[in-house]
């Protein structure tokens, strides 16, 4: 088990307990902390949000090794599934919820299959067409969707008779579905379901001939990954209260791409950093005005060229030490070997 | 294991895998060239030849990796052409590839499980198993088998080339199959580790009764390895026979040293 992985766990209750605190006004317990503001609330729960969708790619790219172009496409399809069923037939909040992710799931399903005969970047040529497909759909079908001028006042739920509209309150509610989430996530990825996405990833080949039904799993992971998106999208639209086809375009799909390999790809925690430096550096960068999207760019050719692995990869190639293969029980091969090196050295020199 | 299940060359008792008049051709080439023969419940049979011969050809034909031109796979009688290798798998037939095909980002233990996994329930049920689908036991103890034990928890990355040939080896017998096609296991394994393999091997035979299916070019292991051989030349069979006749068979050292 690597030293990272070791320190996920404690890490995260910490974090969560972190997390729940810190946007608070403490003043009362004494502490003298007055918590977050409105638009610092505003950017967390968007942090959140975000993780969540990027976690589904997470699991596409970095588990299970297929690709997609159309997470913010399945965002978008949970954020206006919400939307209509809230607002024009006022469905429950978790029946819509429910919806929007089996939405996407299915969509998923039927994405993936064209692409499961044929190598990975079909699949990515797939979700983009598809991406641009749904972006289009969006803003066309004005009857359905409102057009360019959106869905207003999508309405925070009420849970258990508490009322979610302070941003206090909703922020409270999107980290409980957050750490829902991310624990279901966690659970597939150590169930049997897991290895068989990384043995997926890692050689296909291999993994269909120990009786892994490769189509089937490469499937799931899709439908799951985009089913992500879709609870995403189920928690953006009440966190903006107005959606417009904007955010669901084929540019913020590809931008979850980019989070995943700043924050590590294939790492449990990799949607979470990466989402932070996706939404929060952009929102420091605004004062540059124009330059943000640039100095983003950089920052991540800057990091891919340094930290592949992303952030996660670098802090466990930091925190790991350096470990050299095992070398076969056998003296002889050893000694065989150097005495070739010695020799073709002597047959150089001489 | 009893002296009855084991069969004797000459093919008395139940062929496990009948192959009838395979061909494999790639465009103009003919890889196979009607190769028909059977295995019998038990046996440990070589498949020889020279580079080129058309072993692994043969091989992906059989295990569904490749569609054959024409012919006929059965395995206990019940025809398999054209299913896919996971299919052929849950049938009971097991392989290992030429080259390394071990999780290299996984741990021994954890290649081991993964090997068995898919042979635990159904799909659907195997997402609310626990994570090792209960398979942990098992892992280990075929870990101890082949003598992995200092290695259980080392990504199978880490490992030399030699004991991921015995991973690689160690996999292929993780769900209990009947009938296991191992492409030249021996290939590039030192001398050490070549004795270790040969000797889980035969002992693996013994005590489960599992058939194998053995391509190899080292023909030291394979004649000590073997119960009955085939050679294939140019696509097709040209000698067929016990390891010492094999030997001496002037066809055989005919397509080994050239024309």
């Amino acid at each position: 088990m690597s030293t990272l992985k070791r320190y996920q766990f404690p890490a995260l209750i910490i974090a969560l307990i972190l997390l729940a605190a810190m946007p608070a006004d403490l003043t009362g317990l004494g502490i003298p902390w007055t918590g977050f503001k409105r638009y610092g609330l505003y950017i967390i729960s968007l942090w959140l949000v975000t993780a969540i969708a990027a976690m589904g790619v997470n699991l596409i790219m970095g588990y299970a090794g297929q690709e997609t172009l159309a997470q913010a496409a399945f965002l978008g399809i949970g954020a206006y599934t919400m939307a209509l069923l809230t607002t024009k037939l006022g469905v429950p909040y978790f029946v819509a919820f429910a919806a929007a992710g089996a939405l996407c799931f299915v969509v998923g399903i039927l994405l993936g299959f064209p692409a499961l005969r044929v190598q990975k970047h079909y699949l990515a040529f797939v979700t983009l067409a598809f991406a641009v497909f749904v972006w289009l759909f969006i803003r066309n079908e004005q009857w359905l969707t409102g057009g360019v001028f959106g869905i207003q006042d999508v309405p925070r739920p009420v849970i258990f008779g508490i009322k979610t509209r302070p941003p206090l309150v909703f922020y409270w509610f999107v980290l409980f579905m957050t750490v829902v989430l991310a624990a279901v996530m966690w659970w597939l990825l150590r169930s049997p379901w897991g290895r068989a996405f990384t043995a997926l990833r890692e050689n296909p080949v291999r993994a269909e001939s120990l009786g892994i039904d490769v189509r089937s799993y490469k499937l799931l992971a899709f439908a799951v990954g985009s089913a992500y998106g879709g609870f995403a999208g189920a928690l953006y639209a009440p966190l903006v209260e107005f959606i417009d086809p904007a955010p669901f375009a084929l540019g913020p799909s590809l931008y979850y791409l980019l989070m995943i390999l700043v924050g590590g790809m294939g790492y449990f925690l990799g949607p979470f950093v990466g989402a932070a430096v996706g939404v929060l550096i952009p929102e420091w960068l605004r004062f540059t005005e124009g330059l943000a999207p640039i100095i983003f760019a950089v920052i991540v050719m800057i990091m891919v060229a340094l930290a592949p692995r992303g952030i996660l990869g670098l802090i466990e190639q930091l925190l790991t030490p350096k470990r050299r293969p095992h070398s076969d029980v056998t003296g002889p091969t050893l000694g065989a070997g150097a005495t070739l090196t010695k020799s073709s050295a002597e047959k150089v020199t001489s | 294991m009893s002296a009855t299940a084991r069969v004797s060359a000459d093919g008395k008792g139940k062929p496990v895998l009948e192959v009838r008049d395979i061909a494999k051709s790639f465009g103009g080439v003919h890889a196979v060239r009607g190769v028909s023969f059977d295995v019998f419940e038990g046996e440990i049979l070589g498949l020889i030849g020279p580079n080129g011969s058309g072993k692994s050809t043969l091989f992906n034909c059989i295990l569904g990796q490749l569609t054959p031109t024409r012919g006929t796979v059965s395995v206990d009688g019940q025809a398999v052409t054209g299913l896919r290798p996971s299919e052929l798998n849950h049938k009971g037939i097991s392989r290992t590839f030429q080259l390394l095909q071990v999780f290299p980002q996984l741990t021994v233990h954890e290649n081991l499980i993964l090997a068995g996994q898919e042979h635990r329930g159904t799909m659907f049920s195997r997402l609310f198993m626990p994570g090792d689908a209960g398979l942990g036991g098992e892992a280990d103890r075929m870990i101890n088998f082949f003598r992995l034990g200092h290695l259980r928890d080392e990504k199978a990355g880490g490992l030399s080339y030699g004991q991921q040939k015995l991973l690689d080896a160690a996999m292929a017998f993780m769900a209990g199959p009947r009938l296991v096609l191992l492409d030249e296991p021996a290939g590039g394994v030192n001398l050490t580790m070549l004795g270790a393999l040969k000797e889980r091997l035969q002992a693996v035979n013994r005590e489960t009764g599992a058939t194998f299916v053995v391509i190899e070019h080292n023909m030291e292991f394979v004649m000590s390895l073997c119960t009955r051989i085939i050679v294939l030349a140019e696509g097709q069979i040209i000698a067929e026979g016990p390891p010492e006749t094999i030997r001496s068979n002037p066809d055989v050292i005919e397509a080994y040293l050239g024309h």
